[in-house]
């Protein structure tokens, strides 16, 4: 019984690692927050600030915001052309000019939406370097 | 087995009434503001009079004693709020202007102030009260404000002028704005109408840039700006540009980039050049630098010889927000004719920790700089080192001496105000 049981266990044990390992999507994932906080840290933080609060009333804020939650399409258009008008963020507005990033690589962008969706408390789907292309092509 | 489910219904019910008022109800401050205690050279001590006033932003002090408080949002309609003291506390007591804004002074029976593109007075009765319905009459209109350094602080002197910022909206005057690579514009057209201090009449009615002055230029966004009448001449804060590292990390660290360029305090004459965007002053080298969006190279001066140099100099990015000289006999006697600069903080530091969020004072002799400055009161963010400007518990924003010669200090976060007082 004892035995068993055991056996049970690290069957259970190896099954979980080894689906881990090998959950390609889950690696991919892993891999782009990886990358995308690098670019986070060289082109972002400086006016979205290191916990994604933003400044008060000039940079909106990172986290759980419609603007990062929601439309993947919006959020890529704001990086490659930059956003030039005031916007409401949970009742603060925010109205400094946020420049275009256009000269980041598609990967790049898709690296560091995604390591925005996923940080400062948020949680939503990858943006694949694709979806940057195929907005970048239009 | 019904009674359970009952019981079950009514707590849901219950958590659900409470999920919805808690939900909708009042919005808590975000910070509990016992928490910070100002730290105050010996014999001072800071009382926050009124707390939750809203967005404050400049503050004045009327003849009666009275403290006028502009902000940056309404608060029922109203954009300016008129407290008196008593027993320790402040009341609000009347509140008018349907504007937001930054900009308040008072001047000869008079209180100015202004919105991003205007400037209005409104005239006070026999009793130096504004009247509940008293109109406002523009006196300045059309400034630009761009969403970017977009406030007018104002200040007024002893010949019936009135200065008002405006303020560049830009960081450098790149072509695009905080792009990297983009080149700096040369000439900065935008100099023509903004990253400056104008001139206009206090009495007049609707002038536009074409009835007042350029009274200096080269200057990014002055911030606190207040006429010193022992001297007879302005005086102005600047907020510096940023991004020396972000933009040019071939040439700045994050420690250059979080240190450079100094905020300036400077004595403003008629025809001044403080050099924006061409130049900013370094508080290591003493000297003005070219800019390297116009190929500056951190050490060369090149065109940005010869241009203005500041009073006093202050670290970077710490936001000197309002100036005040001190001319009241409370304080001890080091303080007479000296200057307190509130800073509201950095927020461009990033990724190194946040600084500013202080008062300072600098001590003057003659309008000129007398000593070291030193960091007056502090502890405003109320804690630790923070990363981001939204962790900050208050942030000083405004100044003004009151009618028995203690300080008042205005906070944009919480919506206090405290008085410091010498105690000896």
């Amino acid at each position: 019984m004892k035995s068993s049981i055991l056996t049970v266990t690290i069957l259970f044990i190896a099954v979980v690692f080894s689906s881990a390992k090998n959950n390609p999507a889950q690696d991919a994932l892993k891999l782009s927050i990886e990358r995308g906080k690098k670019v986070y840290d060289n082109t972002c933080l400086a006016c979205h600030q290191v916990n994604g609060s933003g400044v008060p009333g000039m940079n909106p804020p990172l986290k759980k915001t419609k603007w990062v939650l929601g439309d993947k399409k919006v959020l890529i258009n704001i990086v490659l052309k930059g956003l030039d008008q005031e916007i409401e963020v949970n009742d603060e507005t925010y109205s400094n000019v946020m420049p275009a990033f256009a000269h980041l690589s598609d990967q790049e962008i898709a690296d560091v939406l995604t390591y925005v969706r996923n940080s400062f408390g948020n949680k939503a789907s990858q943006v694949t370097e694709a979806e940057v292309k195929k907005l970048r092509d239009k | 087995m019904k009674s359970v489910a009952l019981k079950m219904m009514f707590l849901a019910v219950i958590s659900l009434i409470f999920a919805t008022a808690f939900a909708n109800g009042p919005v808590k401050p975000k910070h509990p503001r016992a928490d910070v205690t100002l730290k105050l050279p010996a014999g001072f001590t800071a009382t926050p009079i009124a707390q939750d006033l809203g967005k404050n932003r400049h503050i004045a002090v009327a003849p009666n004693g009275d403290l006028y408080v502009k902000l940056e949002k309404l608060k029922n309609g109203k954009g300016i709020l008129v407290l008196r003291e008593s027993g320790g506390k402040a009341k609000v007591v009347n509140s008018f202007g349907d504007f937001a804004g930054t900009g308040i002074a008072i001047k000869n029976g008079y209180v100015y102030a202004s919105n991003d593109q205007e400037v209005f007075r409104y005239k006070m009765n026999a009793k130096g009260e504004v009247e509940p319905n008293q109109k406002a009459e523009k006196i300045i209109t059309g400034l630009i404000g761009r969403r970017q350094h977009e406030a007018k602080p104002i200040a007024l002197d002893n010949a019936g002028n009135i200065y008002v910022t405006i303020g560049a909206p830009s960081n450098s005057c790149q072509t695009k704005d905080r792009e990297k690579g983009s080149k700096g514009m040369d000439p900065c057209s935008l100099l023509d109408s903004a990253g400056g201090i104008w001139q206009f009449k206090a009495d007049k009615l609707n002038q536009t840039y074409k009835d007042g002055a350029r009274y200096a230029t080269g200057i990014r966004n002055a911030m606190g700006i207040e006429w010193n009448d022992e001297v007879n001449d302005l005086y102005a804060t600047q907020h510096g540009r940023d991004g020396l590292f972000q933009m040019f990390p071939e040439l700045y660290n994050e420690e250059q980039g979080a240190e450079l360029p100094a905020e300036e305090m400077m004595r403003v004459k008629k025809g001044s050049d403080f050099g924006w965007p061409y130049c900013y002053y370094d508080q290591m080298q003493n000297k003005k630098i070219l800019a390297p969006e116009y190929g500056g190279d951190k050490m060369k001066q090149g065109r940005c010889e010869g241009v203005d140099t500041p009073v006093a100099a202050f670290p970077g990015h710490w936001a000197p927000n309002d100036l005040i000289f001190y001319t009241g006999s409370q304080f001890p006697e080091k303080y007479r004719n000296g200057a307190f600069v509130a800073f509201h903080g950095s927020w461009n530091r990033a990724p190194l920790k946040q600084k500013g969020y202080n008062v300072v004072f600098v001590p003057l002799q003659g309008g000129a700089l007398n000593g070291k400055y030193e960091v007056f009161a502090d502890g405003f963010i109320g804690g630790a080192d923070i990363d981001s400007p939204d962790e900050a518990k208050t942030r000083p924003c405004g100044l003004a001496q009151a009618a028995d010669g203690s300080l008042y200090i205005s906070d944009s976060v919480t919506g206090t105000i405290w008085k410091v007082t010498y105690n000896k």
